[in-house]
């Protein structure tokens, strides 16, 4: 047991840290660093640097277009990555339906999707949640019906994230209704230029807009873009939430924004004195980073175990949990960091390029929505109760 | 980097768990714990035999040059049989003291099972501060010892006890603290030996123109002091995440075989996700005592301190928790002296107390928050 890193770790520590430092473009790193929205573009720009370097698939085999890491190799990448002010990657192809195209996709389908997607050419957007099937996600409705080539497809899809940048959906659909709800869905791809969907926005409590409806109606799919088998695509829909799962926690993100709130605590004052030397306040920092340090041990304790060829199984859950407890917390402190300026709310003014002077702090505009969007990461991805039940059933037996 | 045992370690592991299943029945230790001695001379001899002993200490002073981390592998599977031999008391802290100081003649004895030792770092008043020293010691052509050492485990069961004294400076000043051999049976020693309430053994140690024999350099000795209390704080989380893995595996199976509604308990979501949230607690107490016990020998005395006071105020939070919901899910069975859940649950509660609480550890941790060294 050590936590020497060898030579060679280390270089690989310091070519990831060099790469990112010089090619994250000044603009974006600015944007991120005061909290300010992404477009498209900025996101597009980032990956594309990314996809020329060969990392933006970094979980992926060297056959496929990714770098093989070793999984020690991509703990140091993930933790840097966090240490950088980097857009994150968005996951819906590099991490989510790329994989699952790896594991259960035939060679055209490798051939056709899989080079985009490590190259950032195409947009993915992810296909699961309905009105009336979030955490009983095998209750889906949306119907795919087969004639003469085609799937038919009619439903709705909500809470689907940047659909309107989106150029494909990778969709759960029901094929059958026969036996349990589980045994009749299929994993379609859909290109979203098809006749017949519809993308409406969802404005979300911190008048965000990056969820979206999304109907589908009479939409025509080829059948060769189902992946696996028919009526089995829940076993796909499950490997996909099992994927990748040390990179869930993204605790070197958390360790950035850890920092953001010592620095504000530094900045602002109680009394005289700064608030980072208000001994309540304080405590709570010190509170949050001593958790930081158990979830870390525990990722660097699953890499090692995977590291000797025992990846994790449904234990990864905690991570999930834990990850986004600490993600949270980390926003309700900057919150309570920022005093009455929590308030005002300009919507612009968390936009690059906002001319007017700042209220308050420049570093206040954004941190109080960021605080109510962020709500939702104990609620995707399998809300952090579906994670309890998960390790209740599947790790303890109960 | 490799937050896994070795297959050295493993090996390691693999005997101590041996000896707990086989040789550690509960029943046993509710009678260890009750017995004259407080624990079993037998059982010493076979963790001298097994190598348990040496395994800290370096090769020149009779041990197997091992690591902290091993004693902390040893101590977690301990902690699952709730084992109450003097291991934390003898080997991790006397031994170390010893060890340090140059004393190789009695780290042999140690190591051979037959020296037993304990160490008074604490008093009346001091709390957690263990640069809060009264007691004090005067040379008069050999040193004579006054004072109150408070709480110090093993002391009935030692041959040697180790005190702190000051030899100069004011009452809490890290500088002028010595460290005193002293001998139970001398005329101007008093032990008041009591149990305490987690089954262990511990004395009010009195000095009264005490002899004592000076271990290092006069008035030199805090950070040997501190460095020995972070080691001990390493091996007790380690022991804590061991109680914390049976305490879920007690709760799991208790649960599971207990019926109300016509159904197992552990079939009610409520209990489940409790469990759930336990579970992860363990796991994340087991992981961060490892990097604790990695740490714990870092050269570098503030990154051991940092991890050291980051594990204690972890494990003391989360084994509270694991502690009281494993006796509430347990029902009014947990309350009884019978189930041996109860008696995890005690020793997870003191272990808290031990070597400086939560908030202790929470404020040790935070004076270090702006070192620019642990930045992100």
């Amino acid at each position: 047991m050590n936590l020497q890193e060898s030579p060679e770790l280390q270089s690989f520590r310091e070519e990831v840290r060099a790469f990112l430092a010089d090619n994250l473009p000044p603009d974006i790193k600015q944007k991120m660093e005061m909290g300010q929205s992404l477009k498209k573009d900025d996101y597009q720009r980032w990956m594309k640097i990314l996809a020329g370097r060969g990392w933006l698939a970094a979980g992926w085999p060297e056959e496929h277009g990714g770098p093989g890491w070793t999984p020690a190799q991509r703990y140091i990448y993930d933790e840097e990555y966090g240490r950088h002010s980097c857009p994150r990657v968005l996951p819906f192809g590099v991490t989510m339906v790329g994989p699952v195209i790896i594991a259960f996709g035939n060679e055209e389908q490798k051939a056709e999707y899989l080079p985009k997607i490590a190259n950032s050419d195409v947009w993915w957007c992810q296909g699961y949640s309905e009105p009336g099937a979030g955490s009983d996600l095998a209750s889906l409705k949306t119907k795919a019906v087969k004639e003469n080539g085609h799937y038919i497809v009619n439903g709705q899809k909500t809470w689907t994230t940047m659909a309107q940048y989106a150029d494909w959906i990778f969709c759960l659909v029901r094929t059958s209704d026969e036996g349990k709800p589980q045994e009749g869905i299929s994993f379609l791809l859909i290109d979203m230029k098809t006749p017949g969907i519809t993308v409406k926005p969802i404005v979300t409590m911190d008048g965000g807009q990056e969820v979206n409806e999304v109907f589908l109606d009479d939409v025509k799919v080829p059948v060769e873009n189902c992946i696996g088998d028919e009526n089995k695509g829940w076993t796909i829909a499950k490997y996909l939430l099992g994927h990748e799962r040390t990179g869930i926690a993204e605790v070197g993100k958390s360790r950035r924004q850890l920092q953001r709130v010592k620095d504000i605590a530094a900045a602002e004052t109680i009394d005289g004195m700064p608030l980072i030397e208000d001994t309540a306040f304080r405590g709570k920092i010190a509170e949050v980073e001593i958790e930081l340090l158990a979830l870390d041990a525990t990722i660097l304790r699953m890499v090692s175990a995977e590291g000797a060829g025992k990846p994790p199984g449904p234990e990864a859950s905690l991570l999930k949990i834990k990850g986004v407890e600490l993600q949270q917390a980390i926003t309700e402190l900057l919150l309570e960091a920022i005093g009455n300026y929590g308030s005002p709310y300009i919507r612009e003014a968390m936009d690059h390029g906002w001319n007017e002077p700042p209220i308050g702090p420049e570093y206040a505009a954004p941190v109080a929505p960021h605080y109510f969007n962020w709500r939702k990461s104990s609620i995707y991805g399998g809300s952090n109760e579906v994670q309890r039940s998960i390790i209740a059933k599947m790790v303890l037996g109960l | 980097m490799n937050l896994a045992p070795t297959e050295e370690q493993k090996l390691l592991i693999e005997s101590v768990e041996r000896f707990v299943e086989k040789d550690y029945p509960f029943e046993q230790r509710r009678e260890l714990a009750a017995s004259e001695l407080g624990y079993s001379a037998d059982h010493w001899a076979t963790f001298a035999e097994l190598g348990w002993l040496a395994i800290p200490f370096p090769e020149d002073q009779g041990g197997l040059g091992g690591s902290i981390t091993d004693s902390c592998l040893i101590a977690e599977q301990l902690g699952r049989g709730l084992v109450v031999e003097p291991y934390l008391w003898t080997v991790i802290l006397g031994g170390h003291l010893l060890s340090r100081s140059g004393r190789g003649d009695l780290v042999e004895q140690i190591a051979t099972g037959v020296l037993q030792t304990a160490f008074g770092f604490a008093e009346p008043t001091s709390r957690y501060n263990l640069a809060s020293v009264e007691t004090s010691a005067a040379d008069s052509g050999g040193w004579r010892l006054n004072g109150h050492k408070a709480v110090v485990f093993n002391a009935p069961a030692a041959d040697t006890i180790i005190v702190t004294a000051r030899t100069a400076g004011d009452p809490r000043d890290e500088e002028g603290i010595s460290l005193f051999l002293v001998d139970p049976k001398d005329p101007g020693v008093t032990l008041r030996d009591y149990p305490t309430v987690d089954g262990l053994r511990a004395a009010e140690v009195i000095l009264e123109d005490a002899t004592g024999e000076l271990l290092g350099d006069a008035g030199a000795a805090y950070p040997l002091v501190e460095e020995t209390i972070d080691r001990g704080i390493a091996v007790v989380c380690a022991e804590a995440a061991g109680i914390m893995h049976t305490t879920l595996q007690m709760t799991r199976e208790y649960t599971a075989q207990r019926k109300q509604f016509g159904v197992p308990l552990s079939k009610f979501q409520v209990l489940q996700h409790r469990m759930a949230d336990m579970f992860n607690l363990t796991e994340q107490s087991i992981s961060l005592s490892w990097v604790a016990a990695v740490k714990a020998e870092s050269e570098d005395s503030l990154e051991r301190a940092r991890a050291c006071s980051a594990a204690k105020v972890f494990i003391g939070k989360a084994g509270r928790q694991v502690g009281q919901e494993s006796i509430q899910m347990h029902g009014g069975m947990g309350m009884t002296e019978e189930m041996p859940i109860s008696h995890y649950f005690k020793r997870l509660t003191l272990i808290d107390t031990l070597f400086g609480n939560r908030d202790h550890h929470q404020r040790r941790y935070s004076d270090l928050l702006d070192d620019k060294r642990f930045a992100a």
